[in-house]
């Protein structure tokens, strides 16, 4: 079986936590269980997160202000992490904590 | 995938944290342009025929702002004139890349575009600025310095009204930030729709009851270009407490935003409760609570190479500043207190030095 191929997309200022680049084309080892997006959060902790993972995730999820979207809709409507990862999914954070 | 609550058959993209409400992106566009239309009318901001300048830093709000005040401009008919108007702090990297992105907006939304400067304004930037004071208290004078030069901009342009990018998320995190202070003359007013400066141009807030959610989600769906980073003088100025308290408290019950605001809009201050009275500074005639407002201390801080004088107690500043005066008087170059009024020349003198710095070139 091959590897879950997605991309992760950030924005609205959020991408400066990740060298400034927006676009990341990614893709997760099998595992036993299936991929949701708490556990996405966690593995861009440990591969795409350089430092400061505190403006990123607070607890299980991401900081309060950050907007998740998955395949351009909004997360709060797909059962935010627990979300099923398929395979080819654009998964989208944008940032609202960022100033003009 | 949920469909639009509308029920117009299309696919949800946005659970609206006003209502709950699902709404597909055709669905959500309308119920938001409609809401800034009933916030605009139901508070009767603009009258047909006027000017209004929208301030516009580049990023998420004043460019979301822009836009829909153009969409309804045209859609209902307000007939007005709609001019951008923007500051430019003097921060290298930061301010002169979003000045990239208002220029743009000026271009796609063909509104005549201004700009001023605090170098003009007050013959210093923020990179000097910073030079001179270090990185702590820098974020006082810009915040300062950029409400003066907005009503000074809005003044220069002749315009009837001054329209501001706050949401409801920040009016929610203002009045936060009032109650943790104790600041009551802010609280009391730091909801209004419309407020006025003293000078007669009416600043009013049509994303008033706007969340930011939908207002990042408004622009991404739209498609529009706005700019977002961090101040390079102040990264993570964002995260003050009432910031975050307010987003924690918002993950629980987005209501929390709303009933923030109408609470603040609900209060009256207690008539005993000592409220400041405001006046005109006596140096640049901006309205003030103190006789000199707080730029002009600022300023004379800078310009006098004390620029620690405007951070801390007015009260300390005030002792200060009379000591300062008393020694100038003894040398006759320049005198403001009554005490020494017979100095009319010095005086005038002063003035006139003051407002060479203080007043639009």
């Amino acid at each position: 079986m091959s590897n879950l191929e997605i991309t992760i997309e950030f924005g609205g200022g959020a991408e400066l936590l990740f060298d400034n680049k927006k676009a990341h084309n990614v893709s997760l080892p099998i595992k036993n269980k299936q991929w949701i997006i708490g556990d996405l959060l966690l593995w861009i902790k440990e591969n795409l997160l350089k430092d400061r993972p505190e403006l990123f995730l607070q607890d299980d999820s991401v900081r309060p202000g950050i907007l998740v979207l998955v395949n351009d809709a909004d997360w709060e409507l797909m059962d935010t992490v627990n979300y099923v990862i398929q395979p080819k999914d654009k998964i989208l954070f944008i940032s609202t904590l960022h100033g003009g | 995938m949920p469909l639009c609550s509308a029920n117009c058959g299309s696919n949800a993209i946005l659970k609206r944290p006003k209502t709950g409400d699902a709404l597909c992106k055709e669905c959500f566009f309308e119920a938001f342009e409609n809401e800034v239309h009933f916030t605009i009318t139901k508070a009767r901001l603009f009258e047909p025929g006027k000017t209004v300048a929208i301030a516009a830093s580049g990023g998420k709000d004043s460019t979301v702002l822009a836009y829909v005040l153009k969409l309804l401009n045209e859609k209902f008919k307000y007939n007005l004139k709609l001019v951008l108007l923007s500051i430019d702090e003097g921060i290298t990297g930061y301010r002169d890349d979003s000045l990239d992105t208002v220029k743009k907006n000026r271009d796609d939304y063909e509104m005549p575009l201004k700009i001023m400067s605090y170098k003009d304004l007050y013959g210093w930037t923020m990179d000097e600025i910073v030079a001179e004071i270090g990185r702590k208290n820098n974020c006082t004078f810009c915040g300062v310095f950029r409400r003066q030069a907005l009503d000074r901009g809005a003044n220069l342009l002749k315009v009837d009204y001054l329209a501001t990018g706050h949401n409801a998320d920040d009016i929610a995190e203002t009045v936060l930030m009032n109650i943790l202070r104790g600041d009551l003359a802010r609280l009391n007013r730091c909801t209004s729709i419309i407020t006025d400066s003293g000078d007669g141009i009416p600043r009013v807030k049509p994303l008033k009851y706007t969340y930011e959610k939908e207002i990042v989600m408004y622009a991404y769906f739209r498609k529009l270009i706005y700019f977002s980073t961090e101040c390079v003088f102040a990264p993570n100025a964002y995260r003050g407490h009432a910031r975050v308290l307010l987003k924690d408290l918002e993950k629980i019950d987005p209501s929390v935003i709303m009933n923030i605001i109408q609470s603040g809009e609900s209060l009256k201050v207690n008539e005993t409760a000592n409220m400041p009275t405001l006046t005109k500074c006596s140096r640049c005639n901006y309205v003030s609570s103190q006789t000199v407002c707080k730029a002009c201390v600022l300023l004379e801080g800078l310009n006098k190479g004390l620029p620690r004088l405007g951070i801390g107690k007015s009260s300390k500043v005030k002792r200060i500043l009379e000591e300062n005066e008393k020694k100038n008087c003894d040398s006759t170059s320049c005198c403001r207190t009554n005490n020494c009024k017979k100095d009319i020349e010095g005086v005038e003198k002063c003035t006139d030095k003051l407002s060479s710095v203080n007043l639009i070139k």
